[in-house]
């Protein structure tokens, strides 16, 4: 025993456990992510099924999504009042979504298995994904148009449902363009022209001639807006024209306009790969829509562009930043105990909560900063802000700081690495030292700053905290990059797939509607960091290989 | 004139096999040009003095060698001569080296400038992380030479010089690392001599090198002394006897002793030299 203990194998079982156990978190965490997240998509088959209400012994029909099932003790049940047999000791309860949000009141109900009938999947039990109040469950009974009936064969009904859906929806995708893009634009021309004026007023150069100009342009951009205007109302009338009638559980018929649906499938009757079609389609709308319902529903493109752009501008400030900083500690400062305590205190600014940057970000970025710049440069705005509030630059000000020690301490052991063979070849053929450093030193350091980029990336795309304060919301009306001159606007808002998932997850009115979406963000979120970093560690291998050196 | 006569039978058995003796007439210093002027030469690091009061003149067109035990200060001196020392913060420097007549520790040379007409090259072969081409350009380049014709012909010149043109013409533009080490050091002597220093310095360029290599860049040396004053650092003996005119033997920051190679190795004057090059030393 004793002599096992020297030999070492304890330890090297306890270093080996340690490691397993490390990835077996990871993998874990990653694999729930993944199974929960895109599960989301899946098209689930609705069942359909009596329930006998256990207090009140009302029979009901159920039409619904299994969404999970628990097994609880029949004793805890008997406590709740619900008449479970004594010498029952176990009870299944299911979680079903009901949808149907409008009518019945609730999306998710439990049922106690022992008070079901039995399951059926009828194949014309049709999901309808709604604009508004979530999923809608029944059977297609038939089709309007207008008030007229149409009259179709029962195979008929279903394809001439999904053809009149795709025009109403084909109306619609125009009536958001139209809202978004050309009203947009005008919007923010009118905005921009009311802005001259008013710096004309303020610059006290306003003429009459120019004062008439304004008005002028207004009134081609009013005349603009109300020709959209009318063919937006044109539109929605036209879409408004067709309408399905439901039978609801329960037997009562519900009229649904095609306008108020997203898209619609019956999920009994699908083939497998009929559903793979389905979760792709799903997929590519998640990732690339626009959320709706209070982000409960829809996709997260916002989210995903504003981490995006917040983490790539980021970028763009901290490497300048962290880089020069560096070169001048490890290259020109002269080494003593200045040095040493500056070094200290940058390399503690990695520790500080990310919290009081935000603060930070809010108080001196935002406020102090932010609030200078709008005195001076945009002061036709005021008292509306332009730059004086939270936003993208300011966010990303914020995330530079915070990552700023990453891309230092990288950058200086980069920098101590290059043999100073190096550095005095480049000395004795008459280099100065700025000559070397820059022609030899620097570009053989940059697969360090790329590390260090790579870092800051990692811990910022995943910040959440400091955000809140310097920047991200709940919803973004704009995105921050659009085809209005500057293109990139840095003083707008943004959504953050981080934010988003506390958003939805928390912050939501259908806390079980979005458990999976969350997941679904999640898996989103570590996807696009996964995708930024081996970006970034693929141009760093192309350096490393560009300039590599014989000695590693 | 030192008397060419009697060469002792005390001298090591390995000069025997290096010289000519009897046809290789002895130089004296006092028929040469002489290119550089040592006086007084003192270096200390912080209060350790390195080297002790150095006084030598170095012929032009020559190969001057400097050896002796490691520690010495051969390669100290060496890099005083393009104030390499002058990198280190503790260095202090006392006394004159003049190069042409002119102090390069007087105030106001410009140390660039100075580098660029002594080049020098060092132990480990340091070719930049750069193409062959970039390489021999470097020095170029960076006094704004930028008409391509001028950079081609200058690569292509010192390339031949060392005698790699032939291994590496149809690669120029791969990176100098893919090179062997023998060549690396060629490159670093093509990228040296690239911009025509008067002097170059040689810091034990063969102590990384397979024998062939060293042959190689031996050879090379024989040849740039036609052109080139070149002082070169070495603690393989033979290779002083072999490549050098001069060979200046120090020990413990002192210069010792400093004659016509053959001479010195021969008929060496003080009995520390002897010593040394007998292998009795230490």
């Amino acid at each position: 025993m004793n002599k096992w203990w020297k030999s070492g194998a304890p330890w090297i079982w306890l270093h080996g456990g340690a490691v397993s156990i490390s990835i077996i978190m990871v993998f874990g965490l990653l694999l729930l992510i993944l199974v929960r997240g895109f599960g989301h998509f899946w098209p689930h088959p609705v069942l359909q099924t009596e329930y006998q209400v256990p207090a009140t012994g009302e029979r009901m029909e159920v039409i619904g999504e299994l969404r999970r099932s628990e097994t609880l003790t029949g004793q805890s049940m008997r406590d709740a009042g619900i008449p479970i047999p004594v010498d029952q000791v176990l009870v299944t309860r299911h979680l079903i979504k009901l949808g149907n949000r409008d009518i019945a009141g609730r999306d998710f109900m439990y049922f106690i298995d022992d008070f079901m009938g039995d399951w059926q999947y009828p194949r014309n039990v049709a999901v309808l994904e709604r604009r508004e109040w979530g999923d809608f469950f029944g059977k297609p009974i038939r089709l309007l148009e207008g008030d007229q009936q149409l009259t179709l064969g029962g195979d008929e009904l279903w394809p001439e449902f999904q053809r009149r859906l795709a025009r109403s929806n084909q109306m619609f995708d125009e009536i958001r363009r139209i809202e978004r893009v050309e009203i947009g634009n005008i919007n923010f021309r009118l905005e921009r022209v009311r802005l001259n004026q008013r710096r004309a007023e303020l610059r006290e150069s306003l003429t009459p001639e120019l004062e008439a100009e304004f008005k002028a342009q207004r009134q081609v951009l009013q005349a603009e807006y109300s020709e959209l205007q009318q063919r937006l109302n044109q539109l929605r009338e036209e879409s408004r024209r067709d309408a399905i009638v439901m039978q609801v559980a329960g037997g009562d018929e519900v009229t649904v306009r095609l306008d108020q649906i997203v898209k619609a499938w019956q999920p009994n009757a699908m083939s497998i790969p009929a559903k793979v079609v389905f979760y792709a389609q799903d997929f590519a709308g998640f990732i690339f829509g626009f959320p709706r319902e209070a982000n409960t529903e829809g996709g997260i493109f916002p989210a995903i562009f504003g981490t995006v752009v917040m983490v790539l501008v980021m970028s763009v400030m901290v490497t300048p930043f962290g880089v020069l900083a560096a070169i001048y500690l490890r290259e020109y400062a002269k080494q003593g105990n200045l040095l040493k305590t500056i070094r200290i205190s940058v390399y503690n600014l990695a520790g500080v909560p990310s919290i009081v940057f935000g603060v930070f970000g809010l108080g001196f970025f935002v406020y102090l900063v932010g609030g200078a710049i709008d005195q001076a440069a945009f002061p036709e705005a005021l008292p509306a802000p332009t730059f004086g509030t939270p936003g993208l630059f300011w966010a990303s000000l914020t995330l530079a700081l915070l990552t700023l020690p990453v891309v230092i301490v990288s950058t200086e052991e980069g920098l101590a690495r290059i043999p100073s063979t190096i550095r005095e070849g480049s000395l004795a053929l008459g280099a100065t030292k700025a000559e070397t450093l820059w022609k030899v030193v620097v570009p053989l350091a940059t697969p360090a700053m790329m590390t260090g980029l790579i870092l800051a990336i990692a811990r910022a795309a995943g910040e959440v905290a400091p955000l809140m304060l310097v920047g991200v919301v709940k919803l973004a009306p704009t995105l921050p990059i659009d085809g209005n001159f500057p293109f990139l606007h840095l003083e707008r808002k943004i959504m953050h797939l981080g934010f988003h998932i506390y958003d939805v997850g928390f912050q939501s009115p259908h806390a079980e509607a979005a458990e999976q979406l969350v997941y679904a963000t999640a898996l989103i979120l570590v996807l696009l960091i996964v995708v930024l970093n081996l970006t970034a560690i693929t141009i760093r291998n192309r350096l490393r290989e560009k300039y590599r050196a014989e000695s590693d | 004139m030192i008397p060419t006569h009697a060469i002792p039978a005390a001298t090591s058995s390995m000069a025997a096999g290096l010289f000519d003796t009897q046809n290789r007439e002895v130089l004296s210093l006092a028929d040469e040009e002489i290119a550089i002027s040592v006086q007084d030469l003192g270096l200390y690091y912080g209060n350790d003095q390195a080297l002790k009061s150095v006084t030598m003149d170095v012929p032009a067109r020559r190969v001057t060698a400097f050896i002796g035990p490691s520690g010495c200060g051969k390669s100290t001196l060496l890099r005083c001569f393009n104030r390499m020392n002058d990198l280190i913060d503790i260095v202090r420097i006392e006394g004159e080296i003049n190069l042409h007549g002119q102090n390069i520790y007087a105030r106001g040379v410009d140390v660039a400038e100075l580098r660029r007409r002594i080049g020098m090259v060092f132990q480990k072969p340091n070719p930049f992380p750069k193409s062959i081409y970039e390489n021999v350009a470097y020095g170029l380049r960076l006094q704004g030479v930028k008409e391509r014709a001028t950079l081609d012909e200058v690569v292509e010149r010192s390339l031949k010089a060392v005698a790699l043109w032939d291994e590496v013409k149809d690669r120029l533009a791969s990176n100098a690392f893919g090179l062997s080490g023998g060549q690396q050091q060629r490159l670093v002597i093509a990228r040296a001599i690239a911009i025509e220093p008067e002097v170059l310095l040689l810091d034990e360029p063969t102590s990384a090198l397979d024998p062939i290599s060293t042959a190689k860049i031996e050879q090379l040396i024989d040849e740039l002394k036609e052109q080139y004053t070149i002082l070169i650092v070495t603690h393989n003996m033979q290779q002083a006897g072999r490549v050098s005119d001069y060979t200046a033997y120090m020990y413990l920051g002192e210069l010792v002793e400093y004659a016509d190679t053959m001479h010195l190795f021969t008929n060496p004057s003080q009995k520390a030299t002897e010593d040394y090059i007998t292998g009795r030393y230490g």
